[in-house]
């Protein structure tokens, strides 16, 4: 009786470990299977994969250049939009009475519960004639935005901006959430001995907040930049997928993840190799992404965003 | 010391005040402003028989999202029965066997990479490991790359909510001369249960919604799901987007706003009753 329990027990536990060590096998099952697939790809490129921006399946010459800086352009143009608001939103949202605060913040949060296609669409039908109609007119015609590099004159609505704009509203949630617990965990006595001294809310937030919680909220920022890099439905509705080298914030182009969704289902031998190979280096980029994260959220032990 | 002027100062603040409201009060207009539209274009053409009928190509009299319907429902669930289990038992031996920190430490930095991966490479491993051994499109392959993003979520929040749990209910199970699954399983997770049943419910309410792992793994199909294990298998996710992209026709937007209506109907309102049922509670200390 004693010994079948022991037994029971002892096995429990084995489950256990070998359920937790699943994680692990699938992380390496995905660096594993991404490289054996592409393995085609590195061969016939090698280096010059990165460098190439030539995408052209009827001659088999493939180059990631275009889509890793479409990637890069559109990821930047989300953090630009959405980090100012997310800080001041989660200012707002961590001074606020404690019933404004959770109704508020359960707001923000139904941002990232809203499911990616749907943005697409929404992109799709109501944000690109917006752009095409009023927004961009407005940049390029009144304000002479044209005259800055890399802004086009022409425009048709749909390309990285607007890309770049959906997945700003789609990354504040996150970014936001971790904010939230970086201005929360300020310790009462620093904001206090500030407002003590006299300092205005701006500068509590400047000098305090900001400084005590910098890790925290470079950790909320490497976890928005992951989230943007590998979005790919509500990228893929308004990029307007064209494999070519982006000259302006206003042309069409193709990331990492809407060049994987839109090519892969036609794609065999040598151009799905090289599509795997993409999937590769966007999973490395977001490895990267979640080391530093890692790094910095563990060095405040903010919750991450959910 | 440099002095700087009161009103100036006050006046930034003021600034900084109003740039906060506006920015939360912008998100929650976007929030809004997406579901309403949503709301406004899919509400006319979402009639009773446009949900039980069968998805057609255009210019068939019939058209429905009942398919999709039933074959989203079908590929969550699978995902559930696949993620589930094993992703509880992953959180138990996160917070209950401590005595292996370093797999334990491998096994969250792990779980987060998993976490941060983008869907869109989770459809790609899917697609090599099933749907290319067997050959066909499933509704099954669908479900495995929805669990594979359900795990780590749900692990994750198993763990956090077991560690909530206070130490001294653990002694106390231990000390009555139970084993430690004993322990575990009646004592530690019954009393974490509503946390439990949160996370995964609401892990359930995001994978529901996504459509870049089921480009390649469940695809789709007009046809109702009649084989779960060997047929592409149609999803709502996936008929928004063949619907909203590939089609040049005013009534496949329609309908693809439809869908999208009751998609995000049916993810909304798991996520708002979710929250508000089993609201965050605190455990002990």
């Amino acid at each position: 009786m004693k010994i079948s329990m022991m037994k029971t027990d002892s096995c429990f536990k084995g489950i256990c470990w070998f359920c937790g060590s699943l994680v692990l096998l699938l992380t390496a099952g995905f660096f594993i299977q991404l490289l054996l697939a592409s393995t085609d790809a590195w061969k016939e490129f090698g280096w010059r994969f990165f460098i190439s921006s030539e995408w052209n399946p009827a001659a088999e010459k493939f180059g990631a250049l275009p889509s890793i800086v479409s990637t890069l352009i559109t990821t930047a143009i989300a953090l630009i939009f959405a980090l100012p608001l997310a800080f001041a939103a989660a200012l707002f949202i961590a001074d606020a009475p404690p019933l404004t605060s959770s109704i508020l913040g359960h707001a923000v949060d139904m941002l990232a519960a809203i499911p990616s296609v749907i943005y697409g669409m929404w992109g799709l039908f109501i944000l690109a004639p917006l752009m095409q109609k009023y927004v961009q007119p407005f940049m390029v015609n009144t304000l002479h935005m044209d005259k800055l590099p890399f802004v086009n004159s022409t425009y048709n609505g749909f390309g990285l901006f607007t890309a770049g704009l959906i997945l700003a509203v789609m990354i504040l949630p996150y970014i936001c959430a971790v904010l939230r617990d970086v201005v929360k965990m300020t310790p009462a006595v620093l904001k206090e001995a500030a407002y003590g001294i006299g300092c205005t809310k701006l500068e509590a937030a400047k000098d305090i907040i900001l400084r005590y919680g910098i890790r925290g909220i470079l950790g909320g920022i490497l976890i928005g930049l992951g989230r943007a890099l590998g979005e790919t439905m509500a990228v893929l509705f308004v990029i307007g997928n064209i494999m070519n080298m982006p000259k302006g914030i206003f042309d069409s182009a193709s990331t990492i993840s809407s060049t994987l969704a839109s090519n892969f289902a036609e794609a065999d031998g040598l151009q799905r190799s090289a599509l795997f190979a993409l999937g590769l280096i966007l999973l490395a980029m977001c490895l990267c992404i979640q080391l530093l994260s890692q790094y910095f959220i563990h060095a405040t032990k903010a919750k991450r965003g959910e | 010391m440099k002095q700087r002027s009161l009103l100036l100062r006050k006046i930034k603040n003021h600034l900084l005040t109003a740039f906060s409201v506006s920015a939360i009060f912008f998100a929650v207009a976007i929030m809004l402003w997406v579901i309403w539209t949503v709301i406004c274009h899919g509400k006319d053409a979402l009639t009773p028989s446009l949900l039980v009928n069968c998805s057609a190509p255009y210019g068939s009299m019939a058209y429905g999202i009942g398919n999709a319907i039933l074959g989203t429902m079908l590929i969550t669930l699978g995902a559930a029965i696949i993620a589930i289990p094993p992703a509880l038992l992953a959180g138990i031996f996160l917070a209950e066997y401590t005595e292996f920190p370093r797999l334990a430490g491998a096994i969250s930095f792990a779980a987060n990479v998993l976490m941060g991966m983008p869907s869109i490479l989770v459809g790609l491993f899917v697609y090599t490991i099933i749907v290319v051994p067997t050959g066909k499109f499933s509704g099954f392959a669908g479900s495995v790359a929805l669990a594979i993003l359900m795990f780590p979520v749900i692990m994750r929040t198993t763990e956090n909510m077991l560690s909530m749990v206070p130490n001294t209910l653990r002694e106390s199970a231990l000390a009555l001369g139970m084993t430690r699954m004993r322990a575990t399983l009646y004592i530690v997770c019954r009393s974490a249960k509503n946390g439990l049943l949160t996370g995964i419910l609401l892990a359930l309410s995001r994978v529901s919604g996504e459509t870049a792992p089921l480009l390649f793994t469940a695809m789709f199909a007009d046809s109702f799901p009649t084989s779960y294990f060997t047929q592409p298998t149609a999803s709502l996710p996936i008929l928004i987007t063949e619907y909203a992209t590939n089609s040049p026709f005013e009534v496949m937007h329609q309908i693809g706003w439809s869908a999208a209506l009751v998609v995000m109907l049916l993810v909304l309102m798991t996520n708002i009753s979710t929250r508000i049922f089993f609201r965050e509670k605190k455990y002990g200390n």
